[in-house]
């Protein structure tokens, strides 16, 4: 698995991918900083912020994870890894493990920023009139995180699917934007149950709470699974075509 | 050292292969010989573990990669039809990367070391795959076949798409390999399974039609006569008096290539030697020969004079006229 997480790790920065998933992502995580803090003075809102910066994920993630089975697959290197011993769940662990590096690492580094809010002192980025809370930043840094977990497994299982990395990005994009709209489309569903369990899905909704202040452990956990089901998922893949 | 036992992989209703067995024994170079289609690359992967089978067994090394794919992975090299090289890596990292893989023990620059040298690629060490020649990518894949210096290797047409040189090269690195290694290796091309292989075993349509010496494919194979001759004649003439030659079977002109003569392909029977007749009546009729070649026995050939002269046990004699069949 280490060996495998290793030349993931590796091959973002010998390609061009993960330089320009880095730039892409501090482009827009800055001018998105900038424009809902910042630049919004009395209105200023790190709430604003995070939101935003979770919608840029669902374009900036399939960047990291459509090639990794896909390419595999094309290249029939994935031959080479399923007659190793390695296990096919140390397989699918060590490239999730690498995109997720690149995507933590870079949004960490993006938090950077946050000392502008400290530079300018208390300030209502939240959007109430609430002083400033390190709380908010730290839980919704935290809430990302776990988010883009979610999201690169959603990847990782889309690419293992396709050989093809262009179908692998756009699909990933459709079913990443749908778990998070799928919150949303609930005012226009007249049935109460299926309003439940759409709300339930959507990773949206359970952010809101991270941007108040709450730690919320549900939604964590909700994330984690997600994370685990669609890792899972991936690995089945692998199982039932060597079964096929 | 392998042991396969009524293997069947079926794809729905249809077999991919349907019941072969057969036994490899320590140091053998075997070849798998069989056109396209026939079950080879499913049986090495099979064999590798990397596709599961629908029925039967496998053993490598006394391991059954049912109950120990680990332990028996830890036994086989494998280099698939196409190299699984990452196109990003310079071929030590590479190595290094099938190392950690396989989690080898060796001594790690000794062993990387040596396996450049075997597979001839210390020159090109520092260079990235993807700038290398198909050859020399080959060379990669079956590099990346002996890391952790296991007892099987197993090669899935592994000249196939080299330059004639190139081909010579592998063929002369797998005889070498074949000094301390059991090796298995599929091809569609005869003269490969001649030049390098003890044993042969046929497939076709997912069956063993037969699994043979080398030697005894050679014997197969020279039992059927077959000239190509270049005669300055009238056609029509030259063609009567071939086939009035004693032991002739059939000639047939296929054409004229130079601006006075014509090619022809006489069929002889068996253990009758044609040349020197032939040479006797072209003399008397003062038709010039000017060129003469015994035509090479093709895959199609061999296939079906083992099936169809030497008496095999394996299958009934109605599979063997279904076989004989579905070649025509």
């Amino acid at each position: 698995m280490f060996a495998i997480f290793k030349r993931d790790l590796r091959s973002y920065f010998t390609t061009p991918v993960g330089y320009v998933y880095m730039a892409i992502f501090l482009a827009v995580n800055g001018g998105a900083f900038s424009l809902f803090t910042l630049l919004e003075g009395d209105r200023s809102s790190v709430r604003n912020y995070f939101t935003a910066m979770i919608f840029a994920l669902i374009v900036l993630i399939p960047i990291l994870t459509m090639k990794t089975f896909s390419e595999e697959k094309k290249l029939k290197t994935e031959q080479l890894l399923m007659t190793s011993r390695v296990s096919l769940g140390g397989m699918v662990m060590g490239k999730f493990l690498a995109a997720y590096t690149v995507f933590a690492g870079t949004f960490l580094l993006g938090c950077i920023n946050f000392t502008a809010l400290f530079e300018y002192g208390p300030m209502n980025y939240d959007g109430t009139a609430s002083e400033y809370n390190g709380a908010v930043l730290i839980g919704s840094v935290i809430a990302v995180l776990l988010i883009g977990a979610a999201f690169v497994a959603i990847g990782l299982f889309i690419s293992s699917l396709t050989e093809n990395q262009i179908i692998s990005i756009l699909v990933t994009v459709a079913v990443m934007g749908l778990f998070l709209v799928i919150g949303m489309l609930n005012s226009s569903i007249p049935f109460a149950p299926v309003r439940e369990v759409l709300s339930w899905l959507s990773i949206y909704t359970r952010f809101a709470n991270f941007t108040y202040g709450v730690f919320d452990f549900n939604a964590v956990l909700y994330y984690v699974s997600i994370s685990f089901v669609f890792l899972f998922l991936t690995v089945r893949i692998y199982e039932k075509r060597r079964w096929a | 050292m392998i042991r396969i036992e009524n293997l069947t992989k079926r794809y729905g209703k249809k077999y991919a292969l349907n019941g072969i067995s057969f036994e490899v024994s320590k140091g053998e170079i075997v070849g798998f010989l069989g056109p396209n289609g026939a079950g080879k690359s499913t049986t090495m992967n099979i064999l590798t573990g990397y596709q599961s089978f629908t029925d039967g067994s496998v053993t490598v090394a006394g391991l059954d990669i049912l109950d120990y794919p680990n332990q028996a992975k830890q036994n086989i090299g494998y280099l698939p039809e196409q190299p699984p090289l990452y196109l990003d890596m310079t071929v030590t990292e590479y190595l290094n990367f099938v190392y950690e893989l396989k989690g080898c023990t060796l001594n790690r620059r000794k062993h990387i070391a040596e396996i450049l040298q075997v597979v001839k690629l210390t020159d090109v060490r520092g260079r990235l795959i993807g700038n290398l020649s198909k050859g020399y990518r080959q060379r990669v894949g079956i590099g990346q076949a002996l890391i952790g210096n296991p007892k099987v290797i197993i090669l899935d047409e592994p000249t196939v798409g080299l330059d004639p040189r190139q081909v010579v090269e592998i063929r002369n690195l797998i005889r070498t390999l074949g000094l301390d290694h059991t090796v298995i290796l599929s091809t569609h091309i005869l003269s490969e399974v001649q030049a390098v292989c003890d044993r042969v075993i046929i497939i076709n349509k997912g069956r063993i039609a037969a699994d043979r010496r080398t030697e005894e494919i050679a014997a197969a194979v020279s039992g059927n006569r077959r000239l190509s001759v270049k005669i300055c004649g009238p056609v029509k003439e030259v063609i009567a008096s071939l086939r009035m030659l004693p032991g002739v079977l059939s000639a047939e002109s296929i054409g004229n290539l130079d601006a006075d003569s014509n090619s022809y392909v006489i069929e002889s029977d068996n253990g009758i030697d044609i040349r020197k007749p032939l040479f006797r009546m072209l003399a008397a009729n003062n038709w010039p020969m000017i060129g003469s070649e015994m035509a090479g026995a093709n895959l199609e050939d061999v296939f079906l004079s083992l099936t169809e002269k030497i008496p095999d046990t394996r299958p009934s004699k109605k599979q063997r006229v279904n076989l004989l069949n579905d070649s025509r």
